[in-house]
């Protein structure tokens, strides 16, 4: 399913750069993302995935290049040339949902407060209406019953299921996952992905980092394998696990799929 | 048999009065110390590193001046620059500078070991300024604080004592008053010490609640 070019894009990156001093770690990226698509980045450690997912909404600010969600610019101003306030910033950033491998949840406020915390005091919408929201959403990861509790109590499957609702809450238009499962105990891995799969067939738009090759391969609609901060293959995930175009690629699956 | 415990008892008005104020001045010593120690604490971690450096010098400046010479200096030096408080006052405003930067350096320490990525994380969701810090940053820091700002309050209890110099109706003026008056030293001062090791076991208890609180929150 590469119709791309027939649904409306969501997110738009054109040409990314970026360095940390002499290390190149982007190296002109461009990719899309289309309404209610999934597409999954792959690649080895240290070849700028988790910068790529940064600078889509400027945590990290890319040297050149641009990010558009839909059809907007982030970081920068209309007319192309100021950049955005850090106020301004904000306000993009609250329309993209973030997925970390470490959960980062806020450990000074329970399970419910941390999923209604940004929609109430960022998006400044009503607290009664986000917290009838929430608890659907709760219900949807299945933690309903863990309304109340604190993340340290909590296990890490059930940390990120709660990191995942925290990002819906806030209704957003793009949804980044930056290797959801990799801090998982593995017989936690499967309660995440079954809930990510759940949304992509919901028809959320998700860029998704990951090394679950199971997940890229059943629900992604484009795989995406980036090397050495550029982009080295891009393809449906049915050719691309069954017959990989690039020697790259190739090597890459040898050694990540068993 | 008696050491004087029954003219102190006898006085106890006196000490109750001189407790009240100890305890007036120390919470709102602490409150406004821990306040504006939130503020300094924001220069002290501010991007601008002149900012921070400036406001380093000061914070370094006032923990290593003697409690007593700052009262002098209130007290006696600023009304020659025309800013004359009573005694109470100027007892209160000494606590609160000195105790400032003692808070500031607290929060800033807490601040600096917070987990980056909660804080990062609240970026993403478009937290910023203002209510990046009081939602976000200044809960989490509160919560670890509980302990070392327990231990300030201890602190501030025991430098009110100091404010005696400049006549501050407190604890250790009332026993001192009762003591000069009817030389009962011992049981004047073994009261007051109790007094104060009470006070000292009611912070420790708070803080135990608050460390209960924050075990979970972390
Ligand atoms: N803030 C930073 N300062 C300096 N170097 C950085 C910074 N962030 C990332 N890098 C470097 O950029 C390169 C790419 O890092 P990145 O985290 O994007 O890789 P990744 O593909 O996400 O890897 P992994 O699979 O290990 O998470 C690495 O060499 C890393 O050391
Ligand atoms: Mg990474």
């Amino acid at each position: 399913m590469t119709d791309s070019e027939t649904t409306e894009t969501v997110l738009d990156i054109r040409g990314l750069t970026k360095s940390f001093g002499s290390n190149v770690v982007l190296d002109g990226v461009s990719l899309k993302v289309g309404k209610a698509q999934t597409v999954c980045l792959l690649g080895p450690s240290g070849s700028g995935k988790s910068t790529l997912l940064r600078c889509v909404n400027w945590l990290e600010k890319p040297d050149q290049g641009s990010v558009y969600l839909s059809g907007r610019r982030i970081g920068v101003r209309e007319g192309g040339h100021m950049a955005m306030s850090n106020a301004e910033l904000a306000r993009e950033r609250a329309r993209i949902g973030m997925v970390f491998q470490h959960f980062n949840l806020w450990p000074h406020l329970s399970v419910i407060q941390n999923i209604v915390e940004a929609p109430i005091h960022v998006q400044r919408r009503a607290k009664d209406e986000v917290m009838a929201e929430a608890e659907i959403l709760l219900d949807r990861v299945g933690l309903a019953a863990k309304k109340d509790d604190f993340p340290s109590r909590l296990s890490g499957g059930q940390k990120q299921r709660v990191g995942i609702a925290r990002a819906l809450a806030m209704k957003p238009e793009l949804l980044l996952f930056d290797e959801p499962t990799s801090a998982l105990d593995p017989e936690l891995v499967g309660e995440v992905v079954a809930v990510m799969k759940k949304l992509a067939e919901g028809g959320s738009t998700m860029l998704v980092v990951t090394h679950e090759m199971s997940f890229a391969r059943e629900t992604a609609d484009e795989v995406i394998l980036m090397d050495g901060g550029r982009i080295v293959e891009t393809g449906a995930p049915g050719a691309f696990f069954k017959n990989p175009k690039t020697e790259r690629a190739r090597q890459f699956l040898q050694r990540y799929v068993s | 048999m008696s050491h004087g415990f029954e003219i102190v008892w006898e006085h106890s008005d006196r000490l109750v009065a001189g407790l009240v104020n100890t305890v007036v001045l120390s919470l709102l010593g602490a409150v406004l110390a821990l306040m504006f120690g939130c503020v300094v604490a924001m220069m002290l971690m501010a991007s601008n590193r002149v900012l921070a450096l400036a406001t380093q010098g000061v914070v370094d400046l006032m923990r290593c001046v003697p409690f007593l010479m700052l009262v002098y200096l209130v007290y006696y030096g600023l009304p020659q620059f025309g800013i004359d408080f009573d005694n109470w006052t100027a007892g209160l405003a000494a606590l609160v500078l000195y105790n400032t930067a003692y808070m500031a350096e607290i929060l800033r320490g807490i601040w600096k070991n917070l987990p980056r990525e909660t804080i990062e994380a609240a970026t993403a969701f478009g937290f910023q300024g203002r209510r990046l810090y009081t939602r976000i940053i200044f809960p989490q820091v509160f919560l670890a604080a509980g302990p070392m700002v327990g231990n300030q309050l201890i602190q501030i209890i025991k430098d009110t004592a100091f404010l005696t110099i400049i006549a501050v109706p407190e604890l250790t003026q009332a026993a001192s008053g009762i003591q000069a008056q009817y030389f009962v030293p011992f049981a004047a001062f073994i009261v007051a010490i109790f007094i104060y090791w009470a006070l000292c076991a009611l912070v420790e208890a708070g803080t135990f609640a608050v460390e209960r609180l924050a075990e979970v929150r972390r």
